[in-house]
């Protein structure tokens, strides 16, 4: 199943974080294997911000293999030497948690060069790069994931998330959803259904140098965009583009530094509830999850098959 | 249940040693007796006032709660119930099976009055998908838009959305009548088998994809027909009976019924012993 939920506030900031864990927090009964935020935060817009792992969560259902901390040091210190090298200048840095961590760096040149040198370090993956966009990401529900890292008090303009039941592949923070349209600053994918030309499209993409850290058929859509853009494409015809390029069903909402887009599949077999005005844009697989954040009677209803829509902040 | 014990009167499965047990026992199907047709109600059935009139706040309950509250309410022979902020719960008003006036104050989510037999309910706000799933007899009306498998293999009764509606609407319909006055999405009567689907504006692709019987009226533009799905002549009579049920179900009352699409079942994909073993893939 999974669920996803997205919102933005036009022309004005809120509390994005507190907002997408109620809405997530209400679609957990969709799966609550792991969470995940991508967030649009107030920032000053000139310094990138970096959330990467050095490692994986390894708590009671993870899939992943248990390894020491002194395993996630070392990495983190090749990470700090490759910045360095790159000529990135950690301006701020936090470890968020052993395997989690987050830096603000000045950098002014390639990022696909720069995230190649990166996630070279085995182990290593940066959940995001962007000048607004942060992707938190973690093994439980919504409101575990919040708590542990702190996102209710993230004031932005937009975000988007996921509750994830694992089918497809491994419990595991790589597997989880959001995933960074890499290498493009600030674009983040969540996806609601199984995409059946997931090898076939891989394939292609990687033979023209995208790059997949999961075997997640979602993390396709974030790739395929990507590919998309690099060649000149604009979001929304790269959006739909896909509904033609990707097999399967699906609903999903991708996001940048000043939009936020949804498309649905031309079978229209996953479900999306829309509510738009014109301050605020909300939307979630069910009704429940715009619910709690406007409790009150509003117009909402379900875009049709193959719809795609593109809203800015 | 049935019971297993051995018998001397042997099957042929038997006497070639493959079980020695049969079933036998009472069956549990019910068949209908006129003679007990006036007597006859569902287990957990009420016989409700509907002048009794009540309202209940489902803010802060759970769907078991509210669904309970209400077959409590209906137990104590309130007919006309009003529900306050559904707030899109799911499952709410699911199996009632006696008549109520059963009125929801703003949005259903999923599932929404499925499986019931007999009561009018009005839904003041927006349904989520599968609304009104297997109803069997009543009617429901939903002022606003509802979302996908509106009226899923639904048996008898009618079911109305002011709005819009999501794809498959009235799919595996069995019976019925579901009136639409907006837009009707992707795969509208997706192998529907009986019963009728009135659409007033426009509809999606694969419009009555491999429907098995029953018929689909459009007032707007279609997508694309579904396999095997043809249009027909309107008949006088059809358009007497769409202008009596747009005007009973308070809807499109004034809506010019003679230039609608009535659209039915081919009846080509049963014929596969007329075809080639080559074309019968493509048929399926």
């Amino acid at each position: 199943m999974c669920g996803i939920a997205g919102l933005i506030h036009r022309g004005n900031t809120s509390n994005v974080g507190f907002e997408l864990q109620g809405m997530l927090q209400a679609l957990k009964h969709r799966g609550e294997d792991s969470t995940g935020y991508a967030l649009y935060g107030k920032t000053d817009g000139e310094n990138f911000i970096m959330r990467f792992k050095v490692g994986e969560n390894v708590a009671e259902g993870s899939s992943s293999i248990k390894e020491d901390v002194s395993v996630y040091d070392e990495r983190k210190k090749i990470v700090d030497s490759y910045l360095s090298e790159l000529g990135a200048k950690v301006i701020k840095e936090d470890r968020i948690l052993p395997y989690s961590l987050r830096y603000e760096i000045q950098y002014d040149k390639d990022l696909m060069e720069f995230s190649q040198k990166i996630e070279s370090v085995e182990g290593v993956e940066i959940l995001s790069m962007g000048k607004s966009l942060e992707v938190i990401k973690d093994l439980g529900n919504a409101e575990v994931v919040c708590s542990r890292y702190n996102l209710d008090k993230v004031v932005g303009t937009h975000a988007i998330g996921h509750a994830r039941m694992a089918t497809e592949s491994g419990v595991d923070i790589k597997s989880a959803h959001p995933f960074w349209g890499y290498p493009f600053s600030d674009v983040s994918v969540v996806h609601n259904g199984q995409l059946t030309n997931y090898w076939n499209n891989r394939r292609v993409l990687e033979n023209k140098g995208m790059r997949f850290m999961s075997e997640c058929d979602s993390e396709l859509i974030a790739v395929y965009l990507a590919e998309k853009m690099r060649n000149g494409a604009t979001l929304e015809e790269g959006m739909k583009e896909s509904l033609v390029g990707l097999d399967g069903v699906f609903t999903y909402f991708v996001a940048t530094k000043d939009s936020l887009g949804m498309a649905k599949d031309t079978m229209a077999a996953k479900p999306l509830v829309l509510y738009e005005s014109d301050d605020l844009v909300a939307m979630g697989s069910e009704e429940i999850a715009i619910r709690s954040i406007l409790p009150q009677e509003i117009e909402t209803y379900d875009p049709f098959d193959g719809e795609v829509k593109v809203w800015q902040i | 249940m049935a019971n297993l014990k051995t018998s001397e009167k042997k099957s042929k499965a038997q006497s070639m040693g493959l079980h020695t047990e049969v079933l036998t026992g009472k069956t549990q199907q019910k068949f209908f007796n006129p003679d007990e047709a006036e007597n006859f109600y569902y287990f957990g059935t009420y016989d409700v006032d509907f002048n009794k009139r009540t309202e209940i706040d489902v803010k802060n309950m759970d769907c078991r709660e509210a669904n309970k509250k209400i077959d409590e309410l209906m137990k104590d022979g309130y007919g006309t119930i009003v529900i306050k902020n559904p707030q899109g719960k799911h499952s709410l008003g699911v199996g009632i099976l006696n008549k109520l006036n059963l009125i929801f104050e703003g949005s259903l989510g999923y599932f929404g009055c499925g499986s019931m037999d007999g009561p009018i309910v009005r839904i003041n706000g927006r349904v989520g998908w599968s609304c009104a799933e297997n109803m069997m007899a009543g009617k429901v009306v939903i002022e606003k838009n509802a979302g996908s498998c509106f009226g899923a293999a639904i048996r008898g009764g009618d079911l109305i959305c002011k709005g819009s509606v999501g794809a498959r609407t009235g799919i595996d319909q069995k019976g019925g009548t579901i009136i639409i006055g907006g837009d009707a999405g992707a795969f509208t009567g997706f192998m529907m088998q009986r019963g009728r689907i009135i659409i007033l504006g426009d509809v999606g692709i694969n419009l009555g994809d491999s429907m098995y019987d029953g018929t689909i009226f459009v007032g707007g533009k279609i997508g694309s027909f579904g396999s095997d799905a043809v249009e027909a002549e309107l008949t006088d009579s059809d358009q007497d009976w769409l202008k009596r049920k747009l005007k009973v179900a308070e809807i499109g009352e004034n809506f010019d019924v003679s230039k609608m699409t009535k659209v039915v079942a081919g009846k080509k994909l049963w014929n596969y012993d007329a075809l080639e073993p080559t074309e019968k893939k493509g048929a399926i």
